[in-house]
């Protein structure tokens, strides 16, 4: 029943994004309902963005679409992990919509990488987020685990 | 008070009846804020005067068991329901909102509805009472499910999902994220409140169960003047009226109905006559490094010129520092060069290179030695405290030898029983004493303390020798007179010592030695230093 419930919202949306995508968003994989990859742009002339194309890998859980999906940005040969002070060098994204608290089940893949290339439009900063070195190296939890602070909502 | 109540008697009953419930809990509220005031309270209620004569450290408070704690709730709720005209699920989710505090709550909501209903999430209704429904061209914004006759669901804020998407999304909140008072609409950005009488419609038994179950731990955790008792396995809670600005004023020690003794300021266990700060302080002292650092200025001394600290394992007292190759000497901590021929005979004692570094030793010494004294004697009485269920069982079976030994009756034996109790309370209350006068400044007050303290550990040491004595011995009626005689002075002693304390306390006239009202923790002791612990070459 779990895994029918995953599998049936997210073959609709697959549908959906087969038909038609936002500019920017292009879809790379999605062969099962487990593990899906897209590929974002952003579109305005940021400097710290122009040009590039970042790699999204969503992972989902039987229980998707009530339990958020886990989102990392992946590192490909041309595929960076962009600069944000939000972002950790290792893709993982500190993002409030991606938490238990912050999810709604109304979002979908979709409006996720809308958000996602909003957040990078928004930023100015070209940094990675305090203590990003330390917790790169001993982070070994997934990042469902990890409680994050959001504390930030500037960018 | 007392003619508050006359007042009362005298209205006619058929307003009686009406006042009856706000007047009672009225008394109640009333009660917890006489805990400074003993003495009014003398004669003052039925159920006051059936009670001991209340000791001026003792605290009110009334235990709760999981039925009344349901039944304030509910009855919070109909009166502001009366009062208001909502729902009782509305009330509830209002009364949530504003932690139970309902003259606020009546109070903001007769000035602004709108905004209120807004902020508890109660915001604009579209829709009549809640129901499952069958909508035709009904598609759910969670599964994509369009199927005609989807049973669906939306809350008055009109956002509709089939009914097993939301017992999915309930089941998650409740079960994985322990969510109850403020589980939200599924929709983004919606802060309309589930409300129980939704949720009762939408999910199984258990998770009801559960869900109503964390609902009265939110109760509990919202009132300032509840707590949960923190023994295992207990589920009633405590109201006590005493404020966190109280607490160095007052050691507000309750008892649960299950017989465990806590400290209502920081639920620690029974921590009299120590109020909490202090024993926040000295817990933390007993369980960091700051000793460690006086126990380093006390054995090492530090290279007078670079400062690298050494301990010298033997040897001459003629060092030369590893690191800095100073010589100095370990004596007097001056120049090795001014000591001239006289090695090993150091005759410098009053030269000024070495006082300070000797005053700031005998310094740390001190200040060591005195922690380990009152230290010493706080954890023998913690290790006795520990070894409380053996004492217990060690006392049952006693008793039952003493019965068959002397052919005393079961009730003749209890004697020993009541001073097993009064060893066990008597040691808790010893054991704290010792972190209170660790940081008593040297006074009058103090020393009258000090007196009252040995008295009470000088009887209390008479009564456990005795109390060791074997059965034999325990059966000559002799010494049970000499028990029951101990017994009941060691209590004695525990109640004035406590009564002492706790009235200098409520006056302020203890002269602390750190403050005991700050809540934020200054870090005691030096800094930490770098260590080098190697002998000198000499």
């Amino acid at each position: 029943m779990a895994t029918n419930f995953a599998s049936k919202r997210l073959s609709k949306e697959l549908s959906k994004i087969n038909g038609q995508l936002p500019p920017g968003i292009a879809l790379v994989k999605a062969e099962d309902f487990q593990e899906w990859l897209l590929d974002i742009k952003v579109l305005d002339q940021n400097p710290l963005y122009l040009n590039q194309t970042y790699r999204l890998k969503f992972k989902f859980s039987p229980s998707y679409p009530i339990e958020p999906p886990e989102v990392t940005f992946l590192l490909c040969a041309d595929r960076p992990i962009p600069m944000h002070p939000h972002i950790y060098s290792n893709g993982i994204i500190c993002l409030d919509l991606l938490g238990q608290q912050g999810w709604s089940p109304v979002q979908n893949v979709e409006s996720i990488c809308m958000s996602l290339q909003s957040m990078l439009t928004g930023n100015t900063k070209n940094e990675r987020p305090e203590g990003d070195q330390q917790f790169v190296a001993n982070n070994r939890r997934r990042p469902r685990d990890i409680d994050f602070y959001y504390h930030d909502n500037t960018v | 008070m007392d003619s508050d109540d006359d007042f009362m008697s005298g209205v006619s009953s058929e307003e009686d009846d009406v006042l009856q419930d706000g007047s009672d809990n009225e008394d109640g509220s009333a009660d917890d804020f006489g805990f400074d005031e003993p003495e009014p309270d003398l004669g003052y209620s039925q159920k006051e005067t059936v009670q001991k004569k209340k000791k001026s450290f003792d605290t009110t408070f009334t235990v709760y068991h999981p039925e009344d704690i349901q039944g304030q709730q509910d009855d919070l709720i109909d009166e502001v329901n009366m009062i208001l005209d909502l729902r009782k699920e509305d009330v509830a989710i209002l009364l949530r909102h504003f932690r139970w505090n309902k003259e606020r709550l009546i109070e903001d909501y007769m000035d602004r509805p709108k905004k209120v209903l807004e902020d508890a999430g109660l915001g604009p209704s579209t829709s009549g009472p809640p129901k499952l429904e069958a909508i035709p061209g009904f598609m759910c914004d969670i599964c994509c499910e369009d199927e005609a006759g989807l049973l669906s669901f939306a809350m008055k804020c009109g956002h509709r999902y089939c009914i097993d998407c939301y017992r999915h999304y309930l089941a998650q909140k409740i079960k994985e994220e322990g969510e109850a008072a403020r589980i939200q609409c599924p929709q983004d950005g919606c802060k309309r409140i589930m409300d129980a009488k939704s949720l009762d419609l939408l999910v199984t038994a258990d998770l009801q169960a559960r869900y109503h179950e964390l609902l009265t731990r939110t109760y509990v955790e919202d009132k300032d003047q509840l707590k949960w008792c923190p023994a295992p396995d207990c589920v009633n809670a405590i109201e006590c009226g005493i404020k966190k600005k109280d607490l160095d004023k007052v050691v507000p020690t309750v008892v649960c109905d299950c017989k465990h003794r806590f400290c209502f300021g920081c639920i620690l266990a029974d921590h009299q006559p120590a109020p909490c700060e202090l024993v926040k302080k000295w817990l933390k002292k007993c369980a960091d490094d700051s000793e460690t650092a006086n126990w380093i200025s006390a054995n090492t001394k530090e290279c007078p010129k670079c400062n690298s600290t050494i301990e010298k394992n033997g040897g001459c007292n003629h060092m030369t520092c590893r690191k800095c190759k100073h010589e100095f000497c370990w004596m007097c901590m001056g120049l090795w060069s001014e000591h001239g021929t006289s090695w090993y005979n150091c005759n410098r004692f009053e030269e000024k290179s070495g006082s300070e570094a000797r005053d700031a030793q005998a310094k740390s010494r001190v200040s060591l030695e005195r922690y380990l004294h009152y230290y010493n004697r706080y954890a023998n009485h913690e290790q006795s405290a520990k070894l409380d269920k053996d004492i217990y069982q060690k006392t049952e079976k006693k008793m039952i030898q003493l019965q068959s030994a002397s052919g005393m009756s079961w009730i003749e034996v209890q004697y020993l029983n009541s001073a097993s109790q009064a060893l066990q309370t008597c040691r808790q209350t010893l054991k704290w004493t010792y972190a209170f006068a660790f940081y008593l400044a040297r006074n009058n007050l103090t020393e009258m303390f000090e007196d009252n303290q040995k008295d009470l550990e000088m009887a209390v040491e008479a009564l456990s020798e005795m109390f060791e004595k074997p059965v034999t011995e325990l059966a000559d009626s002799k010494l049970k007179v000499e028990i029951m005689d101990k017994t009941s002075y060691c209590n004695k002693r525990r109640v004035i010592l406590l009564a002492d304390t706790a009235d200098n306390l409520a006056n302020g006239d203890w002269d602390f030695n750190i403050d005991i009202a700050s809540p934020t923790s200054r870090r005691e002791g030096p800094p930490d230093r770098n260590l080098s612990r190697y002998p000198l070459i000499n």
